[in-house]
């Protein structure tokens, strides 16, 4: 395992663009939270979630995690290296195991930094925009245990997030049709919940992974959201392993 | 040995159109031999298909109110629940329009003109809270800006009915309206006790002319009417009616306005001496929401009204209504994304595979190679938007019409713009990001790139409000999605004009136009990049 773990770490850690995606994670969520919290003009005294608000970015940055995931394994299939690597390292459960740590590890330092970026954002910005202690909203800080939980779930959503890409470009073994399918699977649920009334809404925000799972970053109002927070995040937990089980299966069970 | 080379049955009298046609078969081979992407392009369609079933489906017109069920948080529907939409009139140009107010009436035979002085026009706002029905118990004094009070001229009381009407508004002036969509200003100003107005309406056979003055004596003909088929007889009175206002809540507030006439005069026959009253589209199965159903008094020589609700084009939410695309739309999306993945592939591929140096070796003219792809791709994902929205605009109007939702009333040629926009917009997407995978050379940036900027911007403006939303559908790719707007847009009303609510800010083909930019831009980048670069 050690050495599985070694090889696909070089195997990342060599490639110019991981390092270029990972920046671009941290830049793109950094400056859409920052767009966000630069444009939102608040006049209301209730119904907003600062934190929420200047966690915003993870919407968009989730693609570029999800991207370097299904790379990963996607680019071996399209250039044959996967045949190269599964002589050296025939144990497939293993390999597969290898890539996932190394691309949730990745993600999980992106993750922090982008997230980290995002509250600082949030902090510095948003009382600009009348969310400010004097207009009933506390400011964007870690010492609040919800926040934290945000802040905290957000980096373990983006790492699910990436295992799911993984499993899926597993299966699919090919680079821009897994990302169509990751990219599908992630945004078209809340589209579709958004065009039908309840009470299927509720239900496909409740099993959507990025409605069920970005469910962790709200730190109002939480009767109102359609899954609890950690349950949320545990539905998308549940769609990265079935993803990853899948790819697992189909990985030994097929000739690469 | 050279003259054998040539296939013989070619025509050669031009050579360079000849050149074309035949790099535009051999991308046509290279798109339709590859089963993968014939398999995503026939999934696309279908995808839209059963996507707008589901959304369709999903759509249960209906609604809960009353006090919550206990347990639940204070925004959830109550337990009162009930299915079917309420009653919309439509209009006689086919239109869905909103038919609510207070009139009292005498009928009149032949030709005549009425005469009336407005002196006063005051408003009630209910104030009260959403889960219970709107009465005068909640109220606070305003006056709503298209509360109307003045003379009108109809065949016939059931909603919908062609109509003229000269009247004093809350704060538009004197107006002379017709058929819901007809519009004139008169004088300007609010009525006041200082600065009443007088008000004309006179009927000509046909034609009805609407006058306005400020003393009685010079009057100003702001504009006619010509109602064609009018009867002998024909209703004319006076009205009042007042408009939701939007102004402090989202989903709205009923009104109800009070107006005095003084010097009511007749010219010519009417068919009966007594003048009746009647409470026109505020019964519980009509849709608009009014506040009670007004009354009508009086006091010595004066009449005093008061109406709720509008003469006007029917709104949304008001109307609560889908229409003919309301359900296509997540379709188009998930449709997009699909072919976005086979239109990038279509170029990607043939780099990753070294297939492009054999292309550009057999046509070295690379804007041709270029060209040609983007025609067969953008061809292709016409039939497949176009198939689909063929497919889905029926079932969907279908499927909504049977959930009990209302549907807004469309022409076939909106229904046919809405199917060959469809198309337009799937193949403007699939050429623009053709030209961004020759650009960038590799699937995974091409595709993650093309879904953010063409699929998402509909993503976020779902999620946005107000003016972000607008200037997304304005500027960015998704102002393509314009083109499925059904609702016009009426300045005669002061509603919400959102997107949720099916009014889109561009009219459809300048939305097309924008998008269309958007591919002209990435088809010159990657023209410019294609010659200079190395293949």
């Amino acid at each position: 395992m050690t050495e599985a773990l070694r090889a696909e770490w070089t195997k990342l850690r060599t490639l110019a663009s991981t390092g270029w995606l990972l920046l671009g994670a941290i830049v793109l969520t950094v400056g859409v939270s920052a767009a966000v919290a630069a444009a939102v003009h608040v006049t209301s005294r209730t119904g907003q979630d600062p934190t929420k608000l200047a966690l915003t970015g993870i919407y968009l940055g989730q693609t570029i995690p999800a991207v370097l995931a299904v790379l990963t394994i996607s680019e071996e299939y399209g250039t044959g290296m996967i045949r190269t690597t599964l002589t050296a390292m025939p144990r497939r459960f293993v390999l597969l195991a290898a890539k996932a740590v190394n691309v949730a590890g990745l993600t999980f330092v992106a993750g922090c930094l982008a997230v980290a970026g995002c509250l600082l954002v949030g902090r510095l910005l948003l009382p600009g925009a009348g969310l400010d202690p004097a207009h009933g909203y506390a400011l964007v800080s870690i010492s609040h245990s919800s926040t934290l939980r945000a802040a905290v779930g957000s980096v373990v959503y983006l790492v699910l997030v990436a295992l799911l890409s993984l499993g899926v470009a597993t299966v699919v073994r090919d680079t821009a049709v897994s990302i169509g399918v990751v990219l599908a699977v992630l945004y078209l649920p809340p589209i579709l919940a958004q065009a039908v009334s309840d009470p299927l809404r509720r239900h496909l925000e409740q099993i959507a992974p990025m409605t069920a799972g970005l469910a962790i970053q709200a730190t109002t109002d939480l009767r109102s959201l359609p899954i609890a927070p950690w349950a949320g995040l545990g539905v998308l937990a549940a769609w990265a392993a079935a993803s990853l089980l899948v790819g697992g299966m189909l990985l030994r069970l097929r000739d690469a | 040995m050279t003259s054998s080379t040539s296939p013989p049955s070619r025509p050669t009298n031009d050579p360079r159109r000849e050149g074309f046609g035949s790099v535009l078969r051999s991308e046509w081979t290279k798109l339709r031999t590859v089963r993968g992407w014939v398999i995503g392009l026939v999934a696309a369609a279908v995808l839209c298909v059963a996507f707008t079933f589901v959304v369709g489906h999903g759509n249960q017109e209906g609604g809960c109110t009353g006090p919550p069920p206990p347990g639940s948080g204070p925004n959830s529907p109550g337990t009162n629940c009930y299915t079917g939409h309420p009653f919309v009139p439509t209009g006689p140009n086919g239109e869905a329009v909103a038919d609510s107010y207070r009139l009292v009436e005498q009928p009149l035979s032949g030709n005549g003109t009425l005469t009336a002085q407005v002196t006063s026009l005051t408003g009630l706002i209910w104030t009260g809270p959403a889960n219970i029905a709107p009465s005068l118990a909640h109220t606070k004094p305003g006056l709503a800006a298209w509360a109307k009070a003045g003379i009108l001229v109809t065949p016939s009381t059931h909603q919908g009915s062609p109509y003229a009407a000269i009247m004093a508004t809350g704060s538009h002036g004197i107006r002379w309206q017709y058929n819901y969509t007809h519009d004139r200003p008169g004088l300007p100003g609010a009525i006041t006790n200082s600065a009443p107005r007088w008000l004309r309406l006179t009927r000509t056979g046909d034609t009805l002319t609407g006058y306005d003055s400020a003393n009685g004596r010079t009057w100003h003909e702001i504009g006619t009417a010509n109602l064609a088929g009018l009867p002998a007889s024909v209703i004319l009175g006076l009205f009042v009616t007042s408009p939701v206002s939007f102004q402090r809540s989202s989903s709205g507030a009923p009104t109800q306005a009070t107006a005095t006439f003084d010097h009511v005069t007749l010219n010519g026959r009417a068919v009966s001496d007594v003048r009746q009253s009647h409470s026109i589209g505020t019964g519980s199965q009509d849709y608009y929401p009014t506040l009670g159903t007004g009354s009508a008094h009086r006091p010595g020589n004066t009449f005093v009204l008061s109406g709720s609700g509008d003469i006007a084009l029917a709104v949304n939410p008001l109307a609560g209504g889908d229409t003919a695309s309301s359900s296509l739309w997540f379709g188009l999306i998930a449709a997009l994304i699909v072919t976005i993945v086979v239109a990038t592939m279509f170029i990607t591929v043939e780099y990753r595979r070294g297939l492009i140096r054999t292309t550009f070796t057999a046509t070295p003219q690379r804007t041709s190679v270029l060209v040609a792809k983007a025609a067969v791709i953008g061809v292709v994902a016409f039939v497949v938007g176009a198939l689909a929205a063929a497919v889905g605009v029926p079932l969907g109007m279908h499927v909504l019409n049977g959930n009990g939702n209302y549907v807004f009333p469309t022409t076939t040629l909106t229904e046919v713009r809405i199917i060959a926009g469809s198309g337009v917009l799937l193949a403007l997407t699939a050429v623009a990001v053709l030209a961004l995978g020759a650009i960038l050379r590799k699937s995974a940036s091409a595709i993650t790139t093309g879904v953010l900027v063409f699929a998402l911007p509909y993503l976020l403006g779902q999620l946005l409000s107000g003016s972000a939303q607008e200037w997304l559908f304005r500027v960015t790719p998704a102002a393509g999605f314009d083109v499925l707007g059904v609702l016009p847009h009426s300045a005669q009303v002061d509603y919400p004009s959102t997107i949720a609510n099916g009014y889109y800010p561009l009219a459809p083909w300048a939305g097309l136009v924008v998008l269309c930019a958007y591919a002209a831009l990435a088809l010159g980048t990657a023209t410019f990049l294609l010659r200079r670069r190395d293949a």
